[in-house]
């Protein structure tokens, strides 16, 4: 009968002794980011940067090089293939025409013209600059609204320290995110947008947990030093936070083995999401703590709004 | 705890027979749906256009013509109004959202004010110094924006009708745009230019009292414009442009039929009309005053004909003739037939999916939800043993909700729809984990069966909200930002917050209280 389990359940892994390590670890991976996306820039997709993508699927393997010699003839600016999935299939991406949305239009009735009908088209999409820069306004202000109303949500649940701390493994999170995006010149595009607020979400929900496991811990061992206490919390829920993560992981790998080429960016950038929140939430969110003040006073605080001590809020049927 | 309340139980039950029942036609054939009544269950999961393969247009009515249009009107008029009460006037021309004109004879400035009012009624007129304005007010302006934007609408639609296209959505969307959307359709190559068109029709003399060199030169006489002619319009020995008198004789508003036909004598593709009583009253006036002399058949500003007349026109029917195409006058009968746009548009994002690429889509999308569901569950049984089963069927039953609320809701299906749906099933299971490992904890602690399923459940309660409330308020940020197939993630996710909050409270509790009551059990399965 007895099940597994994928951590002991007495372990008691120094996670807060690390943290000078894990804060210079982290310090390092957004620094990297920042870095990566200042020199290298984000790979912006047509939802963001306007322009013309087409996937054609041709008969026999598909002559990439004909093609592009094909379409650079055009005169369209800058042109770029490659092979999406299959030896048949082909990703062209054009880049926006000067002009308005119709001038778009235009030149992917020019592309469809040159190639002609032997080839299917599998999709076509243009983006004109009026809409793609509406689309990265909206976008920013999805992901920063997102994380105003979080952080005001966890205030309301939790002391304040807890809010800075959850906001800062957030945006730890979603920096490092970007940064992988920026390294290895993924497609930024509307996809990967929801794929952040996704791994927002996740990164929260992983760091909620611990933090209610530290609140309870706070009320019931008052007089338990608090790093020793964090590292409690930490490896109480260590069990549920693996687990969870493996779940989440099992599902988004059949996604990204199975799903589809469209989507293979978007399921990397959530597994990729789902482990940097996993992290954070152990070494960043809780250890971070620490230095915010989370002191008796809090303590008292947190005792004084529950006046029939530590039991009662436990019991709650 | 132990005590499972009836009702709550009667509840449960209710609310997964419901989603049983709306998620079931999902796997029926489309046939039989049709025979069921509504009120029933007999809709199926609505697939977005990424999925099912179709075009999604997204198109910008340029209001602002509108109003210029309006203006241009109000200078013409004026000035011809002003030319014949004799008021000497300077300066006379639009600017944005208003026209305005000098009057420098104090004397005239009443006459020209009451005039001016007579123009439009609803339009302000005011004055200072010699200068006289006249605007319309900003509300009136909105509505008429918002009644171009209306008309558009209803054009596109008849134009599309006409195509044979079927099952089209066309919806505004803010102040004045359109989303066009139509399933099935992979090359909007045709509907593109149909509805592209503003299709303004117009039948102007042609100016042959004054040459076209000066013209073109620069100097165009007052009340004429030079006009291009369109290519295949043109026959041979006949310029690229000509001078046309801009006063329009009929227009396309005139209109009550068009139908593409072939001449009786060339056997040449044309386009036969037919005019309403006043445009063929009109006609004929004009006709009859102006025999052997030409006049132009103008579209979009362009003239693409321009026969001479030969005798009067009564009956109120007409050709167009040219050097056209069979598909060309189909076309064109079919512009003449739905109207003129009141503004011109363009297009300014296009998401077109091949049939082919949308199947793939969903073969795809299914395989990856089963391969990863399935490995799930066989995770979940392994870690938690019988609980665990419990947990999935809990968390089968929450795809099956997801399904139903989708049916139900007919939200639009995405490919990163499904990849909602797939994330869901791995997260939908972290409400059970929490539960679990709290119920393995409080029974290490030394607490009783009973005790510590008591306190996993009670404890992991508010963990459990205060988690899945912080991933809704990102999902429904999403939504309200997202657009297209992302809002469709941010639908399935949302939903599948709310039933696996459902499925993992509320079901296995049920499982577990039942089981413990009858079997009571010393030690813990989990």
């Amino acid at each position: 009968m007895k099940a597994l389990n994928l951590v002991p359940h007495d372990v008691d892994i120094s996670f807060i002794s690390k943290r000078v390590l894990f804060f210079a670890f982290s310090a390092f991976l957004i620094i990297a980011s920042i870095g990566m996306v200042l020199t290298k820039g984000l790979n912006f997709g047509i939802d963001f940067k306007g322009g013309i993508l087409i996937e054609v699927r041709t008969e026999g393997p598909a002559d990439i090089g004909a093609m592009r010699d094909q379409l650079s003839a055009l005169g369209l600016g800058e042109v770029s293939l490659q092979e999406f999935g299959l030896p048949t299939d082909v990703l062209i991406r054009i880049q926006r025409q000067d002009g308005d949305g119709d001038a778009q239009n235009r030149a992917v009735e020019l592309v469809q013209k040159t190639m002609g009908t032997e080839v299917e088209y599998r999709r076509t999409e243009f983006v004109g600059p009026k809409v793609s820069q509406e689309l990265l306004q909206d976008g920013i202000l999805a992901v920063g609204l997102a994380m105003a109303a979080i952080l005001v949500y966890i205030w309301f649940r939790f002391e304040w320290q807890f809010g800075v701390g959850a906001i800062i493994a957030l945006m730890h999170d979603i920096i490092v995110t970007i940064g992988v995006f920026a390294l290895l010149g993924l497609e930024f595009n509307l996809s990967t947008v929801a794929a952040v607020l996704t791994i927002a979400g996740y990164s929260i929900n992983d760091t909620v947990v611990v933090f209610d496991r530290v609140r309870e811990k706070l009320r019931k061992y008052k007089t338990m030093d608090l790093p020793e206490l964090l590292n409690f919390a930490i490896n109480r829920t260590l069990s549920r936070t693996l687990m969870t993560s493996v779940t989440t992981l099992i599902a988004l790998a059949s996604l990204f083995f199975l799903g589809g080429e469209v989507i293979r960016d978007f399921s990397f950038a959530m597994i990729f999401g789902v482990v940097i929140g996993t992290y954070s939430s152990i070494c960043v969110a809780v250890p971070i703590l620490l230095y915010l003040g989370l002191d008796e006073r809090a303590r008292g605080n947190l005792d004084g709004t529950n006046e029939d001590g530590p039991q009662s809020q436990a019991d709650r049927p | 705890m132990v005590n499972y309340p009836t009702w709550k139980k009667v509840l449960v039950a209710l609310i997964c027979f419901i989603g049983l029942a709306y998620a079931v036609p999902n796997f029926v054939d489309e046939d039989l749906l049709s025979g069921v009544p509504d009120g029933l269950p007999n809709q199926q999961v609505n697939l977005g256009l990424d999925l099912r393969g179709g075009s999604h247009l997204l198109i910008e009515v340029e209001v602002q013509k509108v109003i210029d249009e309006y203006l241009e009107s109000l200078v013409d008029t004026a000035r011809a109004e002003l030319r014949e009460a004799r008021i000497r006037y300077r300066s006379l021309g639009k600017s944005a959202n208003n026209m305005g004109v000098n009057i420098p004879q104090e004397a005239d400035q009443d006459r020209a004010l009451e005039l001016l009012r007579q123009l439009d009624l609803e339009a302000r007129v005011s004055q200072s110094g010699d200068r006289l304005t006249i605007e319309l007010p900003e509300p009136i302006m909105a509505a008429r924006r918002a009644a171009a934007v209306q008309q558009s609408i209803e054009i596109i639609r008849r134009r599309i009708d006409e195509t044979g296209v079927r099952e089209p959505t066309i919806q505004q969307q803010g102040q004045n745009r359109i989303i066009l959307q139509m399933p099935g359709v992979e090359d909007p190559q045709r509907v593109k230019d149909l509805i592209g068109k503003t299709a303004n029709l117009s039948f102007q003399m042609v100016d042959v009292d004054n040459p076209l060199q000066e013209a073109l030169a620069g100097r165009v006489p007052p009340g004429s414009e030079v006009l291009q002619m369109a290519p295949n319009a043109r026959g041979p020995g006949q310029p690229d442009f000509m001078l046309v008198r801009k006063r329009v004789d009929v227009s396309g508003q005139n209109l009550v039929d068009s139908q593409p036909s072939f001449d009786g004598r060339t056997n040449q593709p044309v386009v036969t009309f037919r005019f309403d009583t006043a445009g063929a009253r009109r006609f004929g006036e004009v006709s009859t005053n102006n025999v052997g002399r030409p006049f132009a058949i103008v579209l979009d500003d362009e003239i693409i004909s321009a026969p001479v007349i030969q005798e009067p026109i009564l009956g109120g029917t007409g050709q167009i003739s040219g050097r056209f195409s069979v598909q060309e006058t189909s076309d064109l009968a079919l512009l003449l037939r739905a109207g003129a746009l009141p503004a011109p548009i363009s297009f300014l994002e296009e998401r077109t999916v091949g049939p082919g690429m949308g199947a793939d889509a969903v073969a795809a999308g299914e395989f990856a939800s089963v391969v990863g569901l399935v490995a799930v569950l066989i995770f979940m049984a392994i870690a938690y043993g019988r609980f665990g089963l419990y947990a999935d069927i809990a968390l089968l039953m929450n795809v099956i909700l997801i399904l139903g609320a989708l049916s139900v809701l007919q939200a639009t299906l995405t490919l990163p729809g499904i990849a909602g749906i797939v994330l869901t099933i791995g997260m939908a299971v972290d409400a059970n984990v929490l539960i679990f490992e709290r119920i393995r904890e409080e029974a290490r602690a030394g607490r009783t069966p009973i005790s510590a399923i008591d306190a996993g459940y009670s404890r992991a309660f508010t963990t459990i909200i205060d988690a899945n409330v912080t991933t809704l308020i990102a999902a429904i940020l999403l939504y309200a930002f997202g657009s297209g197939p992302v809002r469709g993630f941010a639908v399935t996710l949302s939903i599948g917050i709310i039933t696996s909050m459902f499925t993992a409270i509320m079901l296995t509790r049920l499982f577990v209280v039942t089981w413990l009551r009858s079997k009571r059990p010393d030690s813990l399965p989990v």
